[in-house]
């Protein structure tokens, strides 16, 4: 029986397809990875294993420059991840808690407004607001901007977790007279904590990749990692480029599965 | 006093019988950050852009704060060189949108042919082996998008690794000039939003009831003609979702053309960033390029939103 609906289910060649598509997204990542310990300044004539291009990236000419945009990419990242967080948290408690309200439905599109706009519209319009209040572009309005475009992708995984917990924890913790304060931070926060933890993360990985949005508001002089890398990237793919990119990979990499793990354990301890 | 009473006297319901909740009164307040957050920098900045769209352009840079609709005759017509011409249509620009409309479309197709099979391939695996699956394709969804675009110009150069392999195996003998043409464009367009169309497709077959394509086949439909009769219309919501998240990044897409296409191959998110990072310097006619894409793009989820409500009508 089992075998039959097995049968049923199988198509000829998707697995192929599929093979095929993994092939396709990883391909050009791992052989990134691979011609970053290539020890040739050609990049692409193979001369055997080395870190030269990673001892490059950390002590060379752009070492400097690299250092710096690393360190306000986090920065930045740190801060919108945050705030963006905070903000989708108080948004999922009111939209999924809260009774029925008008302009419910537009709340709901307007959290998700920064998924419809093109990233390019987007940053044409942050940059003419900025520019029209003769706001000063630097770390500050990149940072404005990343909140804007992180807070539906914390909303995701906290509404998603929110509405996964039934409201009697709420109730029962309300009739042995917990204030509302102390339910929240004692019985939903706890419950929550998954939720919250994937949306930071997610929101953390989205404002460092940002490129479109950062290259537009951001003043001059002022480089995030993805802006100082299209610098870099436009003059020729230079091979401490390559070990760049290996380092950022590795890194989103992490940060993935550790979302990953920590929504898995939210699911299994529902 | 009262207060307490009226909850120790029915488990937490209010005087109108709908129950309390933590956030009754507070609503408001817990969306306020929100409402102003994304209505200050993003509501706003969007109608200034529109505003930005009927000024006129300061040649020293910015705009001069006077009514025009300059920017939309430049991007529609063409009067001559000094603009005292009867004018005609201007192809130009119309011909970036289209260029780009074509190439989106292309690179939705694709994302289609390789995902739908391969999201339904995952939806059918057992539990264990398709979360590890999903996992491995969502992966690259959170790869920063600039080093997944270098990586395929890496790969794709003339002296990169394909050519380099493909001129050392004799099988070509000189290199195939791939990067700087709409191939390349298409390509990169395919590669960054191919995750896009598996995830929702994925999400839609994994509810699909397959005690129907059973049924299918014991009243003799063949396993293709169960494919395209049954499971794809089931899941149709999943494919249109997958077709618009890959579609319209794919419009506005920046860096796929910039690395890949090259000077020559000019897109529409091209056309943008040359109005504002650019030569050109021209922002009215760059925000009403952008509200140009806008507007489609518009149009496009509000036809979407209405397939959605006309589908849940239907449903019931």
């Amino acid at each position: 029986m089992v075998n039959a609906s097995e049968r049923i289910r199988w198509y000829p060649g998707f697995r192929e397809i599929a093979l095929l598509c993994l092939v396709i997204l990883y391909a050009p990542l791992i052989i990134v990875m691979i011609y970053s310990f290539n020890d040739s300044p050609s990049i692409t004539v193979w001369k055997g294993f080395s870190f030269v291009w990673y001892e490059e990236v950390f002590t060379g000419p752009e070492a400097e420059r690299f250092k710096q945009a690393t360190v306000n990419s986090l920065l930045i990242a740190v801060c919108a991840a945050i705030t963006s967080t905070a903000i989708a948290t108080a948004s999922a408690l009111a939209m999924i808690r809260g009774r029925r309200f008008r302009g419910q439905a537009i709340t709901f599109g307007l959290i998700n407004l920064p998924l419809m706009v093109p990233e390019i519209v987007t940053a044409v319009a942050t940059l003419i607001f900025f520019a029209s209040i003769g706001f000063d572009r630097g770390i500050l309005s990149i940072l404005l901007a990343h909140i804007v475009f992180c807070i539906p992708f914390a909303y995701l995984p906290i509404a998603a977790r929110l509405q996964g917990i039934a409201n009697v924890y709420e109730q029962v913790a309300r009739d042995l007279y917990a204030t509302p304060g102390q339910t929240f931070r004692l019985i939903l926060f706890p419950m929550m904590l998954p939720g919250i933890l994937s949306g930071f993360l997610l929101a953390f990985i989205i404002s460092l990749d940002d490129f479109i949005i950062t290259n537009f508001v951001k003043g001059a002089g002022v480089e995030t990692l993805p802006t100082a890398i299209f610098g870099a990237v436009k003059q020729g793919i230079k091979p401490n480029i390559m070990a760049i990119s290996t380092l950022m990979l590795v890194a989103s990499f992490l940060l993935v599965t550790v979302a990953y793990f920590i929504s898995r354990m939210g699911d299994q301890s529902k | 006093m009262a207060g307490i009473i009226k909850k120790t006297g029915d488990s937490a319901k209010s005087a109108d019988g709908t129950q309390t909740s933590i956030v009754d009164g507070r609503q408001h307040l817990l969306l306020l950050p929100a409402w102003l957050i994304i209505g200050v920098l993003l509501v706003i900045p969007v109608l200034l852009m529109l505003t930005y769209s009927f000024l006129v352009q300061d040649f020293r840079g910015g705009v001069i704060w006077e009514f025009s609709l300059e920017a939309y005759d430049q991007f529609f017509f063409d009067r001559g060189l000094f603009g005292d011409e009867p004018p005609s249509i201007e192809w130009t620009y119309i011909g970036i949108f289209w260029r780009s409309f074509v190439q989106a479309l292309f690179a939705m197709i694709f994302c289609f042919l390789i995902g739908f099979p391969t999201a339904y391939f995952i939806a059918t695996r057992p539990q264990k082996s398709r979360a590890f699956w999903l996992f491995l394709v969502t992966i690259p969804y959170w790869v920063n998008l600039l080093i997944r675009t270098v990586s395929m110009k890496f790969l794709i150069r003339d002296n990169g690794p394909i050519n380099t392999w493909l001129l050392s195996g004799g099988i070509i003998d000189e290199p195939i000039g791939m990067i700087n043409t709409s191939f390349a464009i298409q390509l990169g367009l395919f590669y960054s939003y191919l995750p896009f169309m598996v995830l929702p497709i994925y999400a839609s077959i994994e509810r699909y009831n397959f005690a129907l394509s059973e049924a299918a086949a014991d009243l003799y439909s063949s396993r293709w003609m169960t494919l395209f009769k049954i499971v794809i219309p089931s899941v149709r919501p999943g494919i249109i979702a997958g077709c618009i998240l890959v579609f319209i990044p794919s419009l506005g897409a920046f860096l796929a053309p910039d690395l890949l296409g090259g000077a020559k191959n000019f897109m529409i998110g091209s056309l943008v960033e040359e109005q504002f990072k650019g030569q050109a310097g021209d922002w009215p006619f760059g925000a009403a390029v952008s509200m140009i894409l806008l507007s489609i793009i518009m149009v496009i989820l509000l036809f979407y939103a209405r397939a959605q409500i006309r589908q849940n009508d239907g449903g019931h």
